[in-house]
């Protein structure tokens, strides 16, 4: 079934389809930080507390639909520059866009970014005090729990690390542009009519990623620096000052 | 039209090949692009040269002979039209042509500008075509299809088999043409039967003669000089998925 030419691209587009619909869950769960302390706290432990098989089940999932999609795009690559060893002595691209000539530059670089994001919030091996990090905010019951929103502001309060996750999805947004299309051409469901409207949503899919990933480290840098003055750090939530305010990472000048 | 001409020789399919450049003058604007390679070869004729070998037949865009990458374009920078048919009047007066054989690794090139595209007939015998007996003109009409079936089935049986596709592909894939030559059958009931065969076998075959892969570049649809659309990979690759599933359950 996945031997063939057309086999890889089928892996290709279902793992592609499998992770399209990841970055959406995960960007809403992250627009929670929105909400305040309590919510994204209470959220991130509700996906912690899952029972295991669930938990490790899905985050398997996930990471082999990540390495079917990197092994086979680098097989799919090596194939196409053995299929063409003599390049034009000029190169005339008349329709392909950047973002569906560059797939594999952006996937790698996602790729290391994905390692880097599971080491820094997930793994939490390069800042090992992130796990360190308790609170009773957003708690479901007396005992303490993790405090995702102190570990999220703490870590875009570093402006290299924000400006590195805001590249990432920029380029996550490029690999969209062309990947959300590519999904429906390499498993055969488009027709002329559909071709152009499937581009459009691909590119308004891709743009809507990568504003809803951006916000967050956005905005923790425009509080920092306090670009507007009018900025009112109650913005993140109420609970933070009447709850928390001995920890309340906002107020530290860093 | 006075024009330099860089033209790419090789002896053969082993020879190392390389740029080559001519000065041609007296160039008429109604003379075609293969009219004018036919005035270069007298010229180097007249000089004692070996003229440029290159492919060409009916000049009248309807057999797929004639191929050429000229300036970076399969089929010279005009949309929907074969080297052939292209007029120098697209050209201006002193500029410098490149021309190119198409390249790719399943497409050797045999001597200059002309290239092995056997693989092309290989893709096609091993299930572009149907096996049993249709009849004359009259038992073709008995069988109803609907307008729209036909115009799509011949809108893919437009391609003319040139390998613009692969030449303009970035990863030489020869998934336009081969999906054309599959979509055509497999729109119509007489190439109902062999359906499923068809699809898995023409895709070997396209694979095992050395194509790169589909990566939805579009630039294929773009060269073609029949404007075969992207529409019959995605049918294609359809019908290839279905046909693996039903192998794998019967």
């Amino acid at each position: 079934m996945f031997s063939s030419s057309l086999g890889k691209k089928y892996l290709m587009a279902l793992t592609g389809l499998v992770l399209v619909g990841f970055v959406f869950v995960h960007m809403a769960g992250n627009l929670q930080v929105l909400a305040g302390q309590a919510q994204i706290n209470a959220y991130a432990h509700s996906l912690q507390s899952l029972p295991w098989f669930i938990l490790w089940g899905s985050r398997l999932f996930l990471l082999a639909a990540v390495l079917i999609h990197a092994w086979t795009a680098y097989s799919l690559i090596v194939e196409n520059r053995k299929a063409r060893p003599h390049s034009n002595d000029i190169e005339v691209t008349k329709r392909a866009g950047l973002a569906s000539l560059r797939m594999g530059l952006t996937g790698s670089i996602i790729l290391a970014f994905i390692v880097f994001h599971l080491l820094h919030f997930t793994i939490r091996t390069i800042y090992p005090e992130y796990a360190e990090m308790k609170t009773m905010v957003g708690s479901p019951d007396e005992t303490e729990i993790h405090d995702a929103f102190l570990m999220v502001i703490s870590g875009f309060k570093q402006e290299a690390v924000s400006i590195f996750y805001v590249v990432a999805m920029a380029l996550l947004c490029a690999h969209l542009a062309h990947g959300f299309s590519s999904v429906f051409q390499s498993l055969g469901i488009r027709s002329e009519s559909w071709r152009s409207k499937l581009d459009l949503m691909g590119i308004g899919y891709a743009w809507l990623i990568f504003i809803g990933f951006s916000i967050v480290p956005v905005s923790v840098l425009v509080q920092k620096h306090g670009v507007y003055e009018t900025y009112d750090p109650s913005f993140f939530s109420q609970e933070i000052e009447q709850e928390s305010l001995s920890q309340n990472p906002l107020n530290n000048e860093s | 039209m006075k024009l330099t001409l860089k033209i790419w020789r090789q002896s053969g399919p082993k020879g190392k090949g390389l740029f080559e450049s001519h000065t041609l003058d007296g160039v008429s604007e109604d003379s075609s692009f293969l009219e004018m390679l036919d005035q270069l070869n007298e010229q180097l004729l007249g000089e004692g040269k070996e003229p440029v070998a290159f492919d060409h037949d009916c000049r009248e865009g309807i057999c797929g002979t004639c191929s050429l990458t000229i300036n970076g374009h399969a089929h010279g920078p005009e949309d929907s039209t074969t080297t052939c048919q292209l007029h120098m009047r697209k050209f201006r007066d002193g500029e410098t042509v490149t021309i190119e054989p198409f390249r790719a690794k399943a497409f050797p090139v045999v001597r200059d500008l002309i290239v092995d595209r056997s693989a092309f007939d290989r893709i096609v015998q091993s299930g572009g075509f149907i096996s049993v007996r249709t009849g004359s003109a009259p038992d073709g009409n008995a069988i109803p299809i609907s307008k729209v079936d036909a115009d799509d089935a011949m809108d893919a049986a437009a391609c003319i088999g040139c390998g613009a596709c692969v030449a303009s592909c970035k990863n030489a894939s020869a998934m336009l043409f081969t999906s054309a030559k599959a979509a055509h059958l497999n729109l119509l009931p007489q190439g109902q039967a062999e359906k499923d065969t068809r699809s898995i076998n023409m895709v070997q075959a396209m694979d095992e003669a050395g194509f790169g892969n589909c990566r939805n570049y579009g630039e294929c649809s773009a060269a073609c000089p029949k404007d075969i659309s992207l529409d019959y990979i995605a049918k294609l690759n359809r019908d290839h998925a279905k046909a693996k599933i039903k192998k794998i359950f019967s």
